[in-house]
C-alpha cells in the first residue's frame, strides 16, 4: 500500500496576506478538487503527512511553525506555497519578516506565485507525494528520512536564533523504521 | 443545575492553529464547566509591518503593497489607498474609472460573502453546503480573472486610474454571470435561511444589542445585524452616489441575523454590479499624474467586512511619511469578546466566524 495514495495535509498560515490561504482552501473544493488524490485537510499535526505553509516567517510565529513541524510524524514533506513562503516576497523588507519558511524548517517543494494559483498548488502537492514515497523508502532502509540533516538551534535565544543546516545525517533524528 | 455541580474554572487555549480557522488567532477562553465566562484575545501571529514599507517603496508602487494587506479584501485595500493619495494630489478620476472600481469592489464583496458562507457551513459541520458555496464563489472569481487577470490579487488600481480597461464583451459576460449566479445562489442561501438544522445552530446564539454594538465600535455586517443602519457606501465615494441601494439591516443581533445580512448583501451586490454595467460610461481610464503628493488625508471605505480607514501623510517627495490602516476586524474584536461571554464552548468557533475575522488585515 502506497502512503502517497492517502496522505493527510496540514495547513498553517505563516504571515501570508490570505491570498494563498484562500487558494489552498479553494484547491480542496469542487472546481479543483485536491481531495481526488486521497488528500484530507486535517487540523491535527499528529495526523498529517504534508505540511502546507503559506506566508513568510516572523518573530511571533517562528516557534509555532517549528512546533507544528516537530509534532508531525516521519516521513513528512513541507510545501512552501506562494512567494512569501519561498523567500519573503513583497514583505521581505519588512522589519518583522525573517524570510522564507526554509529559515526555520526544511522545505521540500517551493510553489511560487503571488498569489499561487490552485493549479500550481496542486502541482506542488503532487510532487510532494513522490518525495513522501522516497522518504518512506529511505526510512525502510534504515536511513533518516531527510537526505540532509537539519538541526534547529537557538530557538529560544531571542531574535538572533536561526536554524542551521548541518551535513551530518544523524542529527535529524528521524525514526529508524 | 443543582448547587452541587462542579464549578471549576479552567482556561482553554483556542488557536493559533485551529481547524475552523484558516488563519491564526489566539484566544484564551476562561471556562466555568462548559460555559465561557471570559475570552482574552492575543494577536500578532501574522504581523508583517507593511505600513513601514511606505518608507522604502514610492507612492506609485505602494498600491501593490497596500493591496496585499489581505488577499480577500485586496481590491478594497488598493482602492482605499489610491483614493487617499488621489485626494491629496487633487486628482479627479474619470467616470469610467469610478464605475469600474465600484463594479470590482462589489464583485469582491460577492466573493468574500460566498467564502464566508462556506466557512460558516464548515464551522457547523455542513460539508456539502460548504462545497456548494465555494463552487459558486469560483464563478465570481472567474469573472474577476476575466477582467483583471488575477483571482485574488488584482493589481488593477493605480494612482490616477486603472491599469486595465474592460471590453464590451467582458461586461456582457459579467451580466450573464450575474443572472446565472442569482439563480444558483438561491438554492444555497435558502438552505442557510430555511433549514431547520442550520437555524438551530444560529438562532439566538451570540446576541449583541444595538447599544452595545455601537458602544464597542463594531462595524460592517456585524453592526448592521444588530439593527444599526451604518454603511459607508452611503457617503457616495466612487460611483456609489449615483447608484440605487439601501443598506441591509437586521434587528435580532444573533448569528442568524449576521448570516441573513450577508446573504441579502450578496444579492444587493449583484444588483449593484448590474447597475454599474448598465450605466457604464465610455472614455479614458486614467488621468495624468504629475509631481509628488504633499499633505495628508484620511479615506474611509466600506469593505466587505466593514468600515476601513486609510490615513496617508505625504511630504512632497516620492516616499510617503506615514500610511495607517485601521481594518474592520480590529474594531469588531471587542464586540466578539462580548458575544462569546456566556456562550457554550462548542459555539465559540462559529461565533468567531460570524464577525468574519480577517487576521491578516488586522495584524498587517
Amino acid at each position: 500500500m502506497k502512503m502517497s495514495q492517502s496522505p493527510w495535509m496540514l495547513h498553517y498560515d505563516g504571515s501570508s496576506c490570505n491570498g494563498c490561504d484562500i487558494e489552498v482552501l479553494a484547491s480542496t473544493t469542487p472546481v479543483y478538487d485536491l481531495e481526488r488524490f486521497g488528500i484530507i485537510n486535517t487540523g491535527d499535526p499528529k495526523h498529517a503527512d504534508i505540511f502546507l505553509i503559506t506566508g513568510g516567517i516572523n518573530y511571533q510565529n517562528r516557534s509555532v511553525v517549528q512546533q507544528l513541524y516537530s509534532q508531525m510524524p516521519d516521513p513528512k514533506v513541507v510545501v512552501a506555497v506562494g512567494i512569501c513562503a519561498c523567500d519573503g516576497g513583497i514583505f521581505k523588507d519588512c522589519y518583522n519578516i525573517l524570510g522564507g519558511v526554509d529559515k526555520v524548517i526544511p522545505v521540500d517543494v517551493y510553489v511560487p506565485g503571488c498569489a499561487a494559483r490552485p493549479e500550481s498548488i496542486i502541482d506542488g502537492v503532487v510532487r510532494a507525494l513522490d518525495l513522501l514515497e522516497i522518504k518512506r523508502d529511505r526510512m525502510r532502509r534504515g536511513l533518516s528520512p531527510e537526505e540532509q540533516g537539519w538541526a534547529i538551534a537557538n530557538i529560544n535565544e531571542g531574535r538572533t536564533g536561526k536554524a542551521v543546516r548541518k551535513r551530518d545525517e544523524s542529527v535529524s533524528g528521524g525514526n529508524k523504521a | 443545575m443543582a448547587d452541587n455541580s462542579i464549578k471549576k474554572i479552567s482556561i482553554v487555549p483556542f488557536g493559533p492553529q485551529h481547524p475552523v480557522l484558516p488563519e491564526p488567532i489566539h484566544l484564551d477562553l476562561v471556562l466555568q464547566d462548559e460555559k465561557v465566562i471570559d475570552a482574552l484575545p492575543s494577536i500578532g501571529f501574522v504581523h508583517r509591518g507593511l505600513e513601514k514599507l511606505v518608507e522604502k517603496r514610492d507612492f506609485q508602487d505602494f498600491v501593490l503593497v497596500a493591496e496585499r494587506t489581505c488577499g480577500i479584501c485586496s481590491f478594497g485595500h488598493g482602492l482605499g489607498y489610491v483614493e487617499a493619495v488621489e485626494k491629496i494630489m487633487h486628482l479627479e478620476t474619470t467616470p469610467r474609472t469610478k464605475y469600474l472600481r465600484t463594479m470590482w469592489a462589489e464583485l469582491g464583496r460577492m466573493h468574500n460573502h460566498l467564502m464566508w458562507l462556506g466557512l460558516l457551513a464548515d464551522a457547523f459541520g455542513f460539508e456539502s453546503l460548504f462545497m456548494e458555496t465555494w463552487r459558486l464563489r469560483e464563478k465570481v472569481l472567474d469573472l474577476l480573472e476575466l477582467t483583471t487577470g488575477g483571482r485574488v490579487i488584482f493589481s488593477v488600481n493605480k494612482v490616477g486610474g486603472l491599469r486595465k480597461d474592460v471590453t464590451k464583451g467582458m461586461l456582457d459576460t459579467i451580466m450573464a454571470g450575474m443572472t446565472v449566479l442569482t439563480k444558483e445562489c438561491r438554492v444555497a442561501t435558502d438552505t442557510f435561511l430555511g433549514d431547520r438544522d442550520v437555524q438551530s445552530r444560529m438562532r439566538g446564539v451570540g446576541r449583541l444589542s444595538p447599544e452595545r454594538a455601537e458602544e464597542l465600535g463594531c462595524c460592517g455586517p456585524f453592526l448592521r445585524a444588530s439593527g444599526v443602519r451604518r454603511d459607508l457606501r452611503l457617503l457616495g465615494y466612487e460611483a456609489y452616489g449615483e447608484l440605487q441601494f439601501e443598506p441591509i439591516v437586521s434587528f435580532d443581533g444573533d448569528c442568524y441575523a449576521r448570516c441573513e445580512v450577508r446573504i441579502k448583501e450578496l444579492y444587493q451586490s449583484m444588483d449593484l454590479v448590474r447597475q454599474c454595467i448598465e450605466k457604464m460610461p465610455d472614455g479614458p481610464i486614467e488621468v495624468p499624474v504629475k509631481g509628488n503628493p504633499n499633505g495628508e488625508y484620511m479615506a474611509r471605505i466600506e469593505q466587505p467586512r466593514g468600515e476601513a480607514l486609510y490615513y496617508v501623510k505625504a511630504n512632497g517627495t516620492k516616499f510617503l511619511t506615514r500610511y495607517r490602516n485601521r481594518t474592520p476586524t480590529y474594531s469588531n474584536i471587542p464586540g466578539l469578546v462580548e458575544t462569546i461571554k456566556g456562550a457554550e464552548l462548542a459555539d465559540v468557533a462559529m461565533m468567531i466566524l460570524t464577525i468574519d475575522p480577517c487576521i491578516s488585515c488586522t495584524e498587517r
